[in-house]
C-alpha cells in the first residue's frame, strides 16, 4: 500500500529505518547524539573495556549542564561533580568529540544549545541520555531520551533498535488567554490525561493554537511529553520552525537550504492519516495552571483550591506538600522562586518574566534565581538588559545550567522551603531533600517571587 | 551480561503508584562515574525517614520487588535499575511501567514484568499477609508462578530473546554493519555534522 496516509511520526520513523526484519525490532539510525556529563561516564568506560570506539563523533556533541555551579566557575563544584565534568572532557578529548564545557560561549542545558546551533532540525532523529530530549521534537524531529547502556549503542553504532509505537494525537484549538502559556497548555494537558497516559505513544500536537505559538512554546510542550509517559512529543514544521532555524550556525545555506526546505514541507501528518486517539483540548477556556502534589498530573487552575485526595498517591503527595484539601492556592506563601530548566529558560521565557517583574521588587520574604538556560541565552538577555531588570528587582542572576530543577549542583531548596518553579518536575525531593516545588509558567513565577505567595499573574497584568 | 532465566524467591510489596527515578535513587548519588556501588542509596530518602517497608526485616533480602502502576517514571537515570540491581532485585513486578525505566532494566538483567492491577493486588495483599510467600518469575514460560496460581505475562519478545540468552545488544547490531553504512551514504548532505 505505497500510497498509504502516513503520520508525520510515521514519517519520521520511516526515515530512520536502516534495517527491518521480522520478529526483531527496527533498526534506526541516529542523527544527532547529544551527550552530558552525569549519564555518558559509564557509556565511554563499557566502550573502552570492550575495545570500541565511537563510530560517528561528528554526529555527537556534549555540554556540561546537570551538576555544573551556576556561579563560581568549576571551582564551585563538589570533587564528584568535577570529576564527572573533567571525565567527560577526557571522553571528548579521545573520541573527538566536540564539548561545550563549562566557561565556553556555547555551554548551555543540552536541550536549550542544540536548537541554539541549528544542530536541531526538521526531519532528524535525535537521542540524548535524558529524558526531556523530547523538547527537541518541536522541530519536527524525532526525539527521544535514552538510557546510559543506549548511549554507550549509540557511541558505538549511530544506531538503536526501537520497537514501532502508538501514534496519538494532541489537538488544540482556541486563542490563549491573556496570561495562559505554552506551559499552561501542557500542565492542563497532563492535569487530564494523568501521568502515564502518553506510554508506547509518539505524540504529535497541532491544531492552530500549536501552529501560532513559537518554538520557544513548543519547546516548553514537547519538554513536557515526558511527564505524561509518552515516547516522544512533536510538532509539524512550518514557516515558524524554519524561519528559527535559518541562519544558525550549522544550519544548511544556499542550494542545501532550499533542498532541506523542499524535504521539511513534506513533513506533515497526511489528511487521512489515523492516529489511535486524538485529545481535544481548548486553549480559550485555560488559566495559569499550578501544580498543588508531587506529580506534574496533580495540577489545578491558579484560581482553584487544593483537591480533596482521591487516591493514595493524593494523601501521599498531600502530605509531603503540607497542604490542606480546600486551601486557596492563591493562600500558599513561597519561599523561593526558580526561573530557569530545559522547560523554560529560553530568551522568550526570560522575557515574559521580566515583563512582570519591571519596576517591582521581590517579596522581602522569597530568594528568587534566574539561571538562563545556555550561555547564548544569558549574553542575548543581558544585550537587552533583562539582567538589569531582574537585578533591581532583587533575583539573583546566575550561571546557565540545569541547576534547581533537579538540584544537583549547589542550587537546592532547603528541607521545608517551598518553590514557585518553573521546571518540569514536582517530586519528593526534586529540588532538594524535603523541598516542596509547585511548577507554572515564567509569568506566574515571577508574579509569586513578587507577591511572596501563589498568585494569579494576571492580577499583575 | 548473564543470562537471565527465571527469578525465584520472596517478595517486597511497595503498594504505591507513581515510582519516580528520583525516590528510587536521587540525584545527589548520581555523580559516580561507575555502574555499581548504589545499593545503600536506594530510596535515600524515603529509607531516612523510617520504617520504611523495604528495610523492615521480613523482607530483607528479597529478589522480586513488587510495585504499583507506572513505576520507573521521570529521569532516564539507568542508575535507578543500577540500584535495584544492587539492592539485590532480580525482577520488578508492577501494572505498568515508564519506558525508558524498563529499557534501562532490561539492559541492566533486571526483569520488569507486567501484570493486570488485580493480579498485582493479590501479589501485595500475598506478601503483605505472609512475608515467607515465594513467587518464581519465568522467563521462558513467561509465567508468575506461586502456590495456587499461575500469571501468563507478555513481554518484548526481542528483549525476552536478549535477556535469556545474555546478548550483547551492541554486537548484534554491529552485526549489521553493511545496513549502517549502507544508509550513512543516502543520508542527505544538508544534515548537520559537527567537525
Amino acid at each position: 500500500m505505497p500510497n498509504q496516509a502516513k503520520t508525520l511520526a510515521q514519517k519520521l520513523w520511516n526515515a530512520h529505518v536502516v534495517r527491518t526484519a521480522e520478529g526483531e525490532p527496527d533498526l534506526l539510525f541516529v542523527d544527532l547524539h547529544l551527550v552530558h556529563e552525569v549519564t555518558s561516564p559509564q557509556a565511554f568506560e563499557g566502550l573502552r573495556l570492550a575495545g570500541r570506539k565511537v563510530r560517528r563523533p561528528d554526529l555527537s556533541v556534549a555540554t556540561m549542564d546537570h551538576n555544573v555551579p551556576t556561579r563560581g566557575g568549576v571551582r564551585a563544584a563538589d570533587d564528584l561533580s568535577r570529576k564527572q565534568m573533567e571525565v567527560l572532557a577526557e571522553n571528548c578529548r579521545r573520541e573527538g568529540i566536540p564539548l561545550h564545557q563549562i566557561g565556553s560561549r556555547r555551554q548551555g542545558i543540552v536541550h536549550v544549545i542544540g536548537p541554539e546551533l541549528g544542530l536541531t532540525q526538521p526531519g532528524m532523529l535525535i537521542v540524548c541520555g535524558d529524558s526531556h530530549t523530547s523538547t527537541h521534537g518541536a522541530f519536527g524531529a524525532l526525539a527521544f531520551g535514552i538510557g546510559t547502556s543506549e548511549v554507550e549503542l549509540v557511541l558505538a553504532t549511530q544506531c538503536l533498535p526501537q520497537k514501532r509505537q502508538g501514534d496519538r494525537a494532541v489537538n488544540v484549538e482556541g486563542e490563549l488567554p491573556l496570561g495562559v502559556t505554552a506551559k499552561d497548555i501542557v500542565l492542563g494537558l497532563i492535569g487530564r490525561t494523568g501521568t502515564s497516559a502518553g506510554q508506547g505513544h509518539l505524540v504529535e500536537y497541532r491544531g492552530p493554537t500549536i501552529r501560532g505559538l513559537s518554538m520557544e512554546g513548543r519547546m516548553t510542550i514537547c519538554n513536557m511529553s515526558i511527564e505524561w509517559g509518552a515516547k516522544a512529543g512533536m510538532v509539524a514544521p512550518d514557516d515558524t520552525t524554519f524561519s528559527y532555524v535559518e541562519g544558525k550556525p550549522h544550519a544548511p545555506k544556499g542550494a542545501a537550504w532550499e533542498k532541506a526546505l523542499e524535504y521539511w514541507r513534506s513533513l506533515a501528518s497526511d489528511q487521512d492519516a489515523k492516529f489511535d486517539g486524538v485529545i481535544e483540548l481548548d486553549a480559550s477556556k485555560l488559566e495559569p495552571h499550578v501544580t498543588w502534589g508531587t506529580t506534574p498530573a496533580q495540577v489545578v487552575p491558579v484560581t482553584g483550591r487544593v483537591p480533596s485526595p482521591r487516591s493514595e498517591t493524593d494523601e501521599r503527595a498531600l502530605r509531603y506538600m503540607d497542604l490542606l484539601p480546600g486551601t486557596a492556592l492563591a493562600d500558599i506563601a513561597i519561599d523561593r522562586v526558580f526561573i530557569g530548566s530545559c522547560t523554560n529558560a529560553r530568551l522568550e521565557d526570560l522575557r515574559a518574566a521580566a515583563g512582570v517583574i519591571q519596576g517591582r521588587r521581590v517579596h522581602p520574604k522569597v530568594r528568587a534565581m534566574v539561571v538562563p538556560g545556555s550561555t547564548s541565552v544569558k549574553r542575548a538577555a543581558e544585550e537587552e538588559g533583562l539582567d538589569l531588570v531582574f537585578k533591581a528587582a532583587g533575583f539573583e542572576w546566575r550561571n546557565a545550567g540545569c541547576s534547581m530543577c533537579l538540584g544537583m549542583n549547589p542550587d537546592i531548596l532547603a528541607p521545608g522551603e517551598r518553590c514557585a518553579s518553573t521546571s518540569n518536575r514536582n517530586f519528593e525531593g526534586r529540588q532538594g531533600s524535603g523541598g516542596r516545588t509547585h511548577l507554572m509558567s515564567p509569568p506566574m513565577a515571577a508574579a509569586a517571587a513578587i507577591t511572596g505567595h501563589l498568585v494569579d499573574v494576571r492580577e499583575l497584568l | 551480561m548473564e543470562p537471565v532465566k527465571r527469578v525465584a524467591g520472596r517478595m517486597a510489596p511497595l503498594d504505591l503508584a507513581d515510582v519516580d527515578t528520583d525516590q528510587i535513587i536521587p540525584k545527589q548519588f548520581l555523580k559516580r562515574i561507575e555502574r555499581t556501588g548504589y545499593g545503600p542509596f536506594l530510596f535515600y530518602d524515603w529509607r531516612a525517614r523510617g520504617d520504611f517497608v523495604l528495610d523492615r526485616p521480613e523482607y530483607a533480602g528479597a529478589p522480586v520487588l513488587v510495585a504499583g502502576a507506572n513505576f520507573g517514571c521521570g529521569s532516564s537515570r539507568e542508575h535507578a535499575p543500577w540500584a535495584l540491581r544492587d539492592f539485590g532485585f532480580r525482577a520488578i513486578i508492577a501494572p505498568s511501567f515508564a519506558d525508558i525505566f524498563r529499557a534501562n532494566c532490561y539492559k541492566t538483567g533486571l526483569l520488569a514484568v507486567t501484570l493486570p492491577d488485580s493480579q498485582v493486588r493479590h501479589l501485595i495483599d500475598l506478601v503483605s499477609e505472609d512475608p515467607t510467600a515465594e513467587v518464581i518469575v519465568d522467563l521462558e514460560a513467561r509465567q508468575v508462578r506461586g502456590d495456587g496460581f499461575s500469571y501468563r505475562f507478555e513481554i518484548d519478545a526481542f528483549a525476552r530473546e536478549c535477556l535469556l540468552g545474555g546478548l550483547d545488544e551492541i554486537a548484534l547490531v554491529e552485526r549489521h554493519h553493511k545496513d549502517i553504512a549502507a544508509y550513512e551514504q543516502r543520508r542527505a548532505e544538508w544534515l548537520p555534522a559537527v567537525k
